[in-house]
């Protein structure tokens, strides 16, 4: 098989769902031309031309809000947002608009839109371009959260995100795009709300999400030296979430490190936690469980407090061995 | 205090020297951030005004002291202009201690409460209800403040902007909006991004005054942005400003600049560099001679060389401050 990097992944998919289906359609910022702000769409406009790689003005509200009007009546838009951040300009359209509409309706509507959107720190461009907010989407009752880490996941979730009938919120992180994996040509689907166990361990379960995954396996490289053999549980889909992947393997390791950029506090560690101790997986931990995630404070410019402000590997590996001298 | 360029502002000589080192210190200043940026000495992102130095050293030198500004994300020159000193804006792109955040903000995020400047933004179109807040303070407070909010013309086409100027309109509020028409937003060129054939029409739908300027035009800049703020202190509401000009680099770092042509690059950069410009209009007017132009470049130069090094100089942001400042104590 060939590697190719995550953003060539994304953009194969939405190629050959274009390719395949008219009513499928993309909107946003600079995505023409420019090919979007990290190169997704880079040579799209050529292929599709501007009528369905449309480069809109600055207005996220709008965009989404157009996604919405057309996903309504009979398209399948694909909008991004430039930045994650940017989501609170789109928000009323997505959570008061997109997400409720099918069930106000009483299931008459549906609204088959993807929101694709860069997210996460590690540029150096500070507060307002360095969010990781999907849990604010994961929060609302009628959206499928996707966070998908690696090449080949992007494209099969991709896939399945635009044939699915609902609004589903893509959320890539920028240094992810430059990541590659084995990644199969053609379509292929990866079910929303199928977990993946990205190695196979006995002692610690570590559940990841998003660029996360990428450090608990670089951990995990570490602490195989040390004999300590961490499970690395990446959930993909936030919601739905499958939970039952995560409860097993805690179930075999019987003990749980969590590890999320996005800030600690009513994250979606939180979530994940409570998956664990509210399920039958809870009897099985022999240690407290703990969560690594985001400082609860603006992402900071200078680059070393960036580094601070999210977990880190040699902290999961830190977690890891602390954890062990629990036995 | 001769004034051989009759204005409405009753700049000097002097002043309209100072300004022209001020135009020099943006041009400088943001080169010099390009070559840093290149060289690897600064991290994150910036956006360069290399180009559109009149709008922002002729708005600003308009400005009081107490008056508000609020920047965009383009906002080196902005912030220059209204007196934010270099040496602590190139500190913060070294993210040092010495630095207008702190090291916290980085160059989309350099702000100066004491020379008035509410900060620059990395949300396009962010600024605008922030300097209507300013002006509904000036007013509530019966301050003779005005607040004047940058932004790119790209920026019109949010909400924010629209929600904005329809505020400040309704309430009369000592608010200018100043659009620097760089003529792209990102690779979006204004002609395909709206179908006003001026951004300054815009101001037709919410009832105020709305002006289009050659941007590159020091003076026009000057006299323009002088009535609007003396209108807005007079408490007859806000004006939108449209002021033509170009970026001559690319949007930030990575820009392979597809959306225009090279002769469309050179027209600008040959033909209407408002720094040429401004000097030449100067040198016929008798504001300052060649010699003295070339002193004045000079030491703005300085000024940037001396900025790079107070710096590097400075000490380095400790991590213990990260969790500083999140809330007020
Ligand atoms: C809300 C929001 N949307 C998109 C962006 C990404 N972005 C940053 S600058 C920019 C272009 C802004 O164009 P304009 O307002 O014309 O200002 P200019 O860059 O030309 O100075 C875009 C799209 C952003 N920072 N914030």
């Amino acid at each position: 098989m060939r590697e190719i990097t995550y953003a060539d992944a994304v953009r194969e998919a939405l190629s050959e769902a274009m390719r395949e289906n008219e009513e499928v359609f993309m909107l946003g910022e600079d995505i023409g031309v420019y090919g979007g702000a990290f190169g997704v769409s880079r040579g799209m406009v050529e292929e599709f031309g501007e009528e369905r790689i449309r480069s809109t003005p600055i207005s996220e509200s709008a965009i989404a809000g157009t996604a919405v009007g057309a996903a309504m009546t009979g398209m399948r838009p694909i909008f991004e947002l430039q930045f994650s951040d940017f989501i609170t300009i789109a928000l009323d359209q997505i959570v008061n608009q997109a997400a409720k509409i099918r069930y106000m309706y009483g299931g008459k509507a549906k609204i088959p839109l993807v929101m694709r959107t860069p997210g996460g720190s590690g540029t150096g461009a500070a507060a307002q371009h360095s969010q990781s907010l999907e849990n604010w989407t994961a929060h609302i009752p009628g959206l499928k959260v996707i966070q998908p880490a690696t090449a080949y996941d992007a494209k099969g979730l991709l896939h399945a995100a635009i044939i699915d009938d609902n609004p589903v919120m893509f959320y890539e992180h920028k240094l992810c795009y430059r990541t590659t994996s084995d990644v199969p040509e053609g379509k292929y689907v990866i079910p929303i709300g199928v977990a993946d166990i990205k190695k196979v361990g006995t002692d610690i379960t570590v559940i990841a999400t998003g660029i996360m995954v990428h450090k608990a396996l670089e951990a995990a490289e570490v602490l195989s030296k040390e004999d300590i053999n961490i499970e690395v549980v990446d959930p993909r889909t936030l919601v739905p979430l499958d939970k039952e992947t995560i409860i097993q393997s805690v179930i075999k390791t019987g003990k749980a490190v969590i590890v999320t950029e996005a800030v600690k506090r009513s994250g979606f560690s939180a979530e994940l936690a409570s998956v664990i101790v509210e399920n039958e997986s809870f009897d099985f931990l022999d240690a407290p469980l703990v969560r690594l995630a985001g400082a609860e404070i603006p992402m900071p410019y200078h680059p070393e407090l960036e580094k601070k402000a999210v977990p880190q590997v040699e902290n999961i590996v830190e977690a890891c061995r602390n954890l062990m001298s629990h036995n | 205090m001769t004034i051989s360029i009759p204005n409405s502002a009753g700049l000097t000589d002097e002043d309209l020297k100072n300004i022209y080192r001020v135009m020099w210190e943006i041009r400088f200043f943001d080169e010099k951030v390009d070559q840093l940026f290149a060289q690897g000495l600064i991290h994150g992102t910036t956006h360069l005004a290399v180009g559109q130095e009149a709008t922002a050293a002729g708005s600003g030198a308009v400005l009081r002291k107490t008056d508000w500004i609020t920047a965009t994300h383009r906002g080196h020159g902005q912030t220059i202009a209204k007196g934010t000193d270099v040496n602590a804006m190139m500190a913060e792109l070294f993210g040092r201690t010495t630095g207008t955040n702190k090291g916290k903000g980085g160059s989309m995020h350099i702000a100066d409460l004491d020379t008035g400047n509410l900060g620059a933004n990395g949300i396009v179109g962010g600024g605008f209800p922030i300097a209507v807040g300013a002006g509904l303070t000036a007013k509530m407070k019966g301050w003779n403040r005005v607040a004047l909010a940058y932004a790119g013309d790209g920026s019109t086409n949010e909400g924010s902007f629209h929600e904005a100027v329809n505020l400040a309109a309704i309430w009369d509020l000592p608010v200018i909006f100043f659009i620097e028409n760089n003529q792209y937003g990102m690779s979006g060129s204004v002609k395909k991004m709206t179908r006003v054939k001026q951004l300054s029409d815009r101001a037709q739908a919410y009832g105020i005054e709305g002006v289009t300027i050659d941007g590159n035009d020091l003076m026009s800049v000057i006299e323009t942005t002088h009535q609007a703020v003396e209108k807005a202190r007079r408490g007859e509401g806000p004006t939108l400003i449209e002021a033509l000009t170009y970026r001559w680099k690319g949007h930030s770092k990575s820009d392979a600049k597809k959306y225009r042509t090279k002769e469309e690059e050179e027209n600008w950069r040959k033909e209407k560099d408002p720094i040429r410009r401004a000097k030449d209009r100067f040198i016929a007017a008798g504001v300052f001679t060649e010699e003295e132009a070339d002193e004045i470049r000079k030491k703005a130069k300085q000024a940037i060389e001396d900025a790079v090094k107070f710096g590097e100089k400075s000490p380095v942001v400790a991590v213990e401050t990260m969790y500083e400042d999140v809330y007020a104590e």
